[in-house]
């Protein structure tokens, strides 16, 4: 293996910034679509070889440990996913002319830096190097969600560039407390700034010091995690933008602004003498739990709906990592890599949907099962999946999450229980007008692949039924690391 | 001689403050860019005199960036779009303005009891650094909840990126890759903002974000 000179770090990093370039360039939509695939299935490869290949020591701006590998591989393979389902839905909108090939040889070139920003964002070891990557992924989003010019993506972009960039420039701040924390131990320069220097020595660092920058970071990359009180850009940014770009959103982009979280959680962990962490997560996250749960039920269009169902499950997410310890940990990590592999397979198919109905009002779709029995009951079944029901993966993650707060603080659990049920019906409701009933809406047959549709579900099935040994070690692991 | 050093990087510093206080009650858009352009001044002259105490001469690039750019360039354009959408009339502020200062000077207070009390043990300079630079942070926040024209928020944010690149410059030897990464967010985030303005010419004839809620996807 190692004969050869490859280099899986710079694979990740370097295939999707060239190929950026390169779709910039190229004018064919046909070509650039199908290069804009094997980008991502190269990408996905790459990461892939990060679990055989031996791993760099820990450089001055690049790091792979346990952690990140499990968010890169997730990141490349829904990228990958992605760039499938985005190749049959590019088409048919071009069909429609709500885009042109002008238009997408600019969408293929952002698809790609984005994919480049966030396996940035999740290789740094430099926290000022990190913090460039999530601004430069909140950028390339801005750029894509107001990308049909609409009023309504137009005031959605704008929306959610004005809050994520408030967002970045809290977090921005939280870094530079950061690395002041840091300087008298560390000493000036470069080192002051490297995560893996950092948690070594973050000991002896300032305790005040640290605090304040945790809460300026957790408010500044909770902005982009769309924590409740700061979610106001997310359901905007996911309803308006193209589907593939709304996919990406929720099953990745917010895990990567949390892996930004986590890492400044370790960080603090690591110092005696600075506040928990965990309790301000705790609180973020049942508030954005409960919250979305409840507006959930007023929702009209379908893409908007979903995005509330990401920010409520975000939130528990966030509330997991928030309690700690090995198994809620655990539970996090398995309902993370769950979410992103079901929101995105929802996202897949609301995509299609659209397409087919011409419409995003939930009122004016019905019985999608008999006029697309394939799509519509996928629909079904990804939505059955991200409301918790058994046998799929989601119910599993919620389920330890909810049994391991009923060990150690019951009374958390009453909340969190509550929010899920609250959620729970939400969906079924809605869903069954969607899926069932007399037929409304335009019954033209789609013509698209469900592969990208299917393998997600078919894993988050798979997962329900049966967790690979391997796969429960690395996340014990993790879950150890994470404290 | 070390005295005069530090009263001069406080003069500086403060004086961002009161320039961001000036930005809070402009209620006509071309002073509001005229201020900005000041704060800009401001801003570089005290990057360039961190530049000369810690001896570092890479932040007299971010010094250079600084005056340039946001008080050169950036005003100027700012300006013709302005003129170009004759939008040169008064801004709404959500809040009247004896209110908005009442509440600029909360933050500002806000801010010196949580930073001077939080970095007692850091070196004086990097202290009140960091506590006239977070009360920056804050005001710009303030400017940017108080409009509601798309171009004093952005002139909003401006403020607020000066405030976080005092903050960078005043934490000794933090590393350039920050420093240039902030001029270039600023940059980007400037082009963004260009493209924006003028596709919302091209949809809304107007600027004003209320004219943007009337498109809410929830309201039918």
């Amino acid at each position: 293996m190692n004969a050869l000179p490859y280099d899986a770090v710079g694979a990740i990093l370097l295939v999707p910034i060239g190929t950026a370039g390169l779709l910039a360039l190229l004018p064919n939509y046909r070509l650039t679509a199908r290069l804009n695939l094997l980008a991502a299935f190269l990408t996905f490869l790459a990461a892939l070889s990060l679990f055989f290949v031996e791993r760099p020591e820990p450089g001055q701006y690049l790091l792979v440990d346990d952690l990140n590998i499990v968010f890169i591989v997730l990141t490349t393979f829904v990228g990958f996913t992605t760039s499938v389902f985005s190749a049959s839905y590019i088409a048919h909108e071009l069909e429609i002319g709500r885009l042109t090939p002008a238009h997408l040889r600019f969408y293929h070139a952002m698809f790609q830096v984005l994919m480049f920003a966030m396996n940035l964002a999740l290789i740094a070891n430099n926290i000022g190097l990190m913090w460039v990557a999530i601004e430069l992924a909140t950028l390339t989003t801005v750029l894509m969600v107001g990308m049909y010019r609409t009023h309504e993506a137009l005031e959605a972009a704008w929306k959610y560039f004005i809050l994520g960039s408030v967002g970045i420039a809290l977090a921005l701040f939280g870094t530079i407390l950061v690395y002041m924390a840091a300087r008298p131990t560390v000493g000036e320069g470069a080192d002051a700034m490297v995560w893996t220097v950092l948690v070594a020595q973050a000991a002896d660092f300032d305790p005040a010091l640290l605090n304040v920058a945790f809460v300026f970071l957790l408010l500044g990359y909770g902005t982009k995690v769309g924590l409740a009180p700061l979610h106001a850009w997310l359901p905007d940014a996911h309803a308006e933008g193209p589907t593939p770009i709304s996919a990406v959103l929720s099953g990745l982009l917010l895990n990567v602004a949390l892996y930004a979280v986590l890492r400044f959680k370790i960080l603090l962990a690591a110092n005696p003498g600075a506040i928990a962490p965990g309790p301000l997560m705790v609180t973020m996250g049942l508030t954005s739990l409960v919250f979305a749960a409840f507006m959930l039920y007023r929702r009209r269009d379908i893409k908007r709906m979903f995005a509330y169902s990401s920010i409520e499950h975000m939130g528990i997410i966030t509330f997991a990592f928030g309690m700690g310890g090995p198994l809620a940990n655990f539970a996090g990590l398995l309902h993370m890599t769950m979410h992103s592999l079901t929101k995105s397979a929802i996202f897949f198919a609301v995509g299609h949907v659209a397409q087919v109905k011409g419409t995003q009002k939930i009122a004016e779709i019905r019985g999608l099962t008999e006029t697309h029995p394939w799509l519509g009951w996928s629909l079904v079944i990804g939505v059955v999946a991200i409301a918790g029901l058994p046998p799929l993966g989601i119910f599993m993650s919620e389920f330890l999450v909810v049994s391991s707060t009923f060990a150690r603080e019951p009374l958390l659990a009453i909340p969190l229980v509550f929010g899920l049920l609250v959620a729970f019906g939400a969906l079924l409701l809605r869903v069954g007008g969607i899926a069932f009933g007399a037929p409304l809406g335009g019954t033209a047959p789609v013509k698209a692949s469900y592969l990208p549709m299917f393998a997600h579900l078919a894993l988050v099935l798979a997962a329900g039924v049966y967790l690979p040994a391997p796969l429960v070690a690395w996340f014990q692991n993790i879950a150890a690391i994470l404290g | 001689m070390d005295r005069l050093v530090f009263d001069i990087a406080h003069l500086l510093a403060g004086g961002l403050v009161l320039v961001s206080f000036l930005l809070l009650y402009q209620d006509r858009l071309y002073a509001l860019l005229n201020i900005f352009a000041l704060h800009a001044l401001v801003l570089a002259l005290s990057v360039a005199w961190q530049a000369w105490i810690q001896d570092a001469p890479h932040l007299y690039v971010t010094a250079g960036i600084a005056l340039t750019l946001k008080a050169g360039v950036i005003p100027v354009v700012l300006h013709r779009i302005i003129q170009r959408l004759g939008i040169h009339r008064e801004i709404e502020t959500v809040v009247g303005v004896g209110l908005t200062m009442l509440a600029g000077i909360a933050l500002v207070a806000l801010s010196m009891v949580v930073m001077l009390r939080v970095t007692a043990e850091a070196d004086p300079l990097a202290r009140e650094d960091l506590a006239f630079a977070l009360s920056v942070v804050l005001l710009g926040l303030l400017i940017m909840v108080t409009r509601r024209n798309a171009v004093s928020q952005v002139v909003g944010f401006m403020s607020l990126e000066n405030g976080l690149v005092l903050a960078a410059t005043g934490a000794k030897g933090m590393p350039l890759v920050v420093e240039i990464s902030v001029a270039f967010s600023i940059l980007i985030a400037f082009i963004v903002i260009g493209i924006f303005l003028f596709r919302i010419r091209e949809r809304f004839d107007t600027v004003d974000i209320h004219a943007l809620d009337r498109f809410r996807g929830e309201r039918q």
